[in-house]
């Protein structure tokens, strides 16, 4: 089992007054792909946005407990939130190209934090663009406005523009949810490439799709974390029978 | 029994549709009248103005009274100083304010703001015109162009503001969340994201304001003053075009009323061509890009 490189302890989340998220423990594990499934409005989401704090630009939120990155609690008041999320990358449901040129999307986190300049910062997109599987389609496109990319394509760049800021874990909220199937059977081919370097969490509706990817799982119900477990012990042989039931169709 | 759905017949139902068509009538009836004085007066423009549009029009000065000829250089160069001038006071104030607005400003202070800026666009021109001249003229001891322009830049401030907040409003929460989940400040998500994307949207703004302040005169009476002769120091009275027209029009010289129509062509023109520029830039949707 590889070492855990994130560890949430306790966490306690609420907007507002109501409490979303209920005593949540979860190891994540370096260099492997955790997966977080249940029902709609169970928390999963909100969990993965207090991984890189981007709860925090909603306003009247709070947190208990901690996370543990590397030893550091992320939730602290003294943590450098921007530094943060480039060591704890995101992407989203739906693709959002920035207006500009595919190239000038990749290379803006790295030129924003000076990572990289001139032609260190041309091999920087080419190799994120690369690991994202999508150089080989738009290497005669750099320069061409990202709006022109089909979905899949807008998805891989946002999956390139996070690779671009060298983090060490990406976030993927229901990545593929707004893409058709062969767009989504790429996306996972290349999350599969991607965890042997990155750790992977991803949010997901899509059972099936949490069972071919994963190694490990989380099922979320009501803001509580029910069972955690290798993906095969989860969808062979679940020990909660509330899991059981999510998993067979029973709800949700 | 079911009843029947064909169309009925009888007196109520012709009633009915003698409403209904009169309706239509009137209303394209009114449009029609509506249109006329629009109508009307870009043909008097074009039929008094057109004959003495020519180069000299754009290249020499007025002439003194009694001869002939001569243009209106001065005033249109003055025109586009006074433009320029405005712009540097009020794009920068209204562009920041209406992002400020449109990022931070749901809240109450965000209203009040928005009031005050309504209230702002709401006070008539000539009252503008006094206060600048109060603020700016009587301690420089003289009208000038850095009067006039500011005068203008003051008119332009809240059209841009809210033109501003309002697109930039329009651009998704997920380009702002992506931009700062790749460890991006929210200093530069506004405005290296948010303002890029909403960039079309602010340029309309911007040109519809300028329109707008270009064929103002009742600010620059007290302001810029007006200027028979090339000016282009900012601490001194500079010439416009809606000022010449002004005065062209008042005196009793066909030559001068004459000019003074091709002078009101021209403005108008102008505002025109800044118009279409504006719609031209957001062709299409409203080139929010998503």
């Amino acid at each position: 089992m590889p070492p855990v490189i994130m560890t949430v302890e306790d966490l306690d989340f609420y907007y507002g007054k109501k409490q979303v998220l209920f005593k949540v423990n979860i190891p994540i594990r370096e260099r492997q792909i955790t997966a977080l499934i249940g029902p709609s409005g169970c928390g999963k989401s909100t969990f993965l946005r207090t991984l890189n704090r981007m709860n925090d630009v909603i306003e009247d939120t709070h947190y208990a407990g901690q996370i543990l990155l590397e030893g550091e609690d992320i939730l602290s008041s003294d943590i450098d939130v921007v530094a943060l999320r480039q060591r704890v990358g995101m992407v989203f449901q739906r693709p959002t190209p920035f207006p500009m040129s595919i190239f000038d999307n990749v290379a803006f986190g790295p030129r924003i934090n000076g990572l990289a300049r001139g032609s260190a910062l041309t091999e920087l997109v080419e190799r994120s663009l690369q690991r994202a599987a999508l150089f080989d389609e738009v290497k005669d496109l750099l320069h061409q406005s990202a709006q022109a990319l089909s979905g899949g394509q807008q998805q891989r760049l946002c999956i390139a523009r996070v690779l671009a800021v060298e983090p060490e874990i990406v976030l993927m909220d229901e990545p593929c949810s707004a893409l058709d199937p062969i767009s989504t059977a790429r996306i996972e081919e290349l999350m599969i490439e991607l965890k042997q370097e990155y750790t992977i969490v991803i949010v997901t509706h899509n059972m099936q799709q949490a069972a071919r990817v994963s190694d490990e799982t989380g099922f979320f119900l009501s803001g509580e974390l029910i069972e955690f477990d290798s993906s095969k012990q989860m969808f062979t042989d679940p020990h909660d029978k509330r899991t059981e039931d999510y998993i067979t169709g029973r709800f949700g | 029994m079911t009843r029947s759905l064909k169309t009925p017949k009888g007196w109520l139902h012709a009633r009915r549709k003698m409403a209904n068509r009169l309706l239509w009538v009137g209303a394209i009836l009114a449009t029609l009248i509506a249109l006329v004085p629009l109508l009307m007066i870009l043909t008097y423009l074009v039929v008094h103005g057109l004959p003495s549009l020519n180069l000299a029009f754009f290249t020499h000065l007025p002439k003194p009274v009694g001869e002939v000829g001569g243009g209106m250089a001065n005033a249109i160069a003055g025109t586009l100083e006074l433009i320029g001038l405005a712009c540097l006071l009020g794009l920068p104030l209204g562009i920041m304010s209406g992002i400020f607005l449109s990022e931070f400003g749901n809240n109450r202070t965000g209203g009040i703001i928005r009031f005050l800026a309504d209230v702002l666009a709401s006070v008539p021109s000539i009252v503008i015109g006094i206060f600048v001249y109060t603020i700016v003229v009587l301690p420089m001891k003289h009208f000038s162009a850095l009067a006039g322009g500011i005068a203008l830049g003051i008119m332009m401030i809240p059209t841009v503001m809210r033109t501003t907040e309002e697109i930039v409003r329009l651009v998704p929460q997920s380009l702002r969340q992506s931009s700062l989940s790749l460890g991006v400040t929210q200093f530069r998500t506004t405005f290296s994201v948010v303002l890029l994307a909403a960039r079309a949207g602010v340029i309309t703004g911007v040109l519809l304001a300028i329109a707008r302040i270009a064929g103002e005169t009742a600010p620059l009476l007290f302001t810029a003053f007006g200027n028979r002769f090339w000016s282009y120091q900012l601490n001194q009275p500079i010439a416009s075009l809606p000022k010449q027209i002004y005065n062209y029009a008042i005196a009793p010289y066909d030559d001068w009323h004459a000019q003074a129509w091709t002078g009101a062509l021209v403005l108008v023109s102008l505002i025109l061509i800044l118009s279409v520029a504006a719609r031209y830039a957001t062709r299409g949707r409203y080139r929010i890009v998503r």
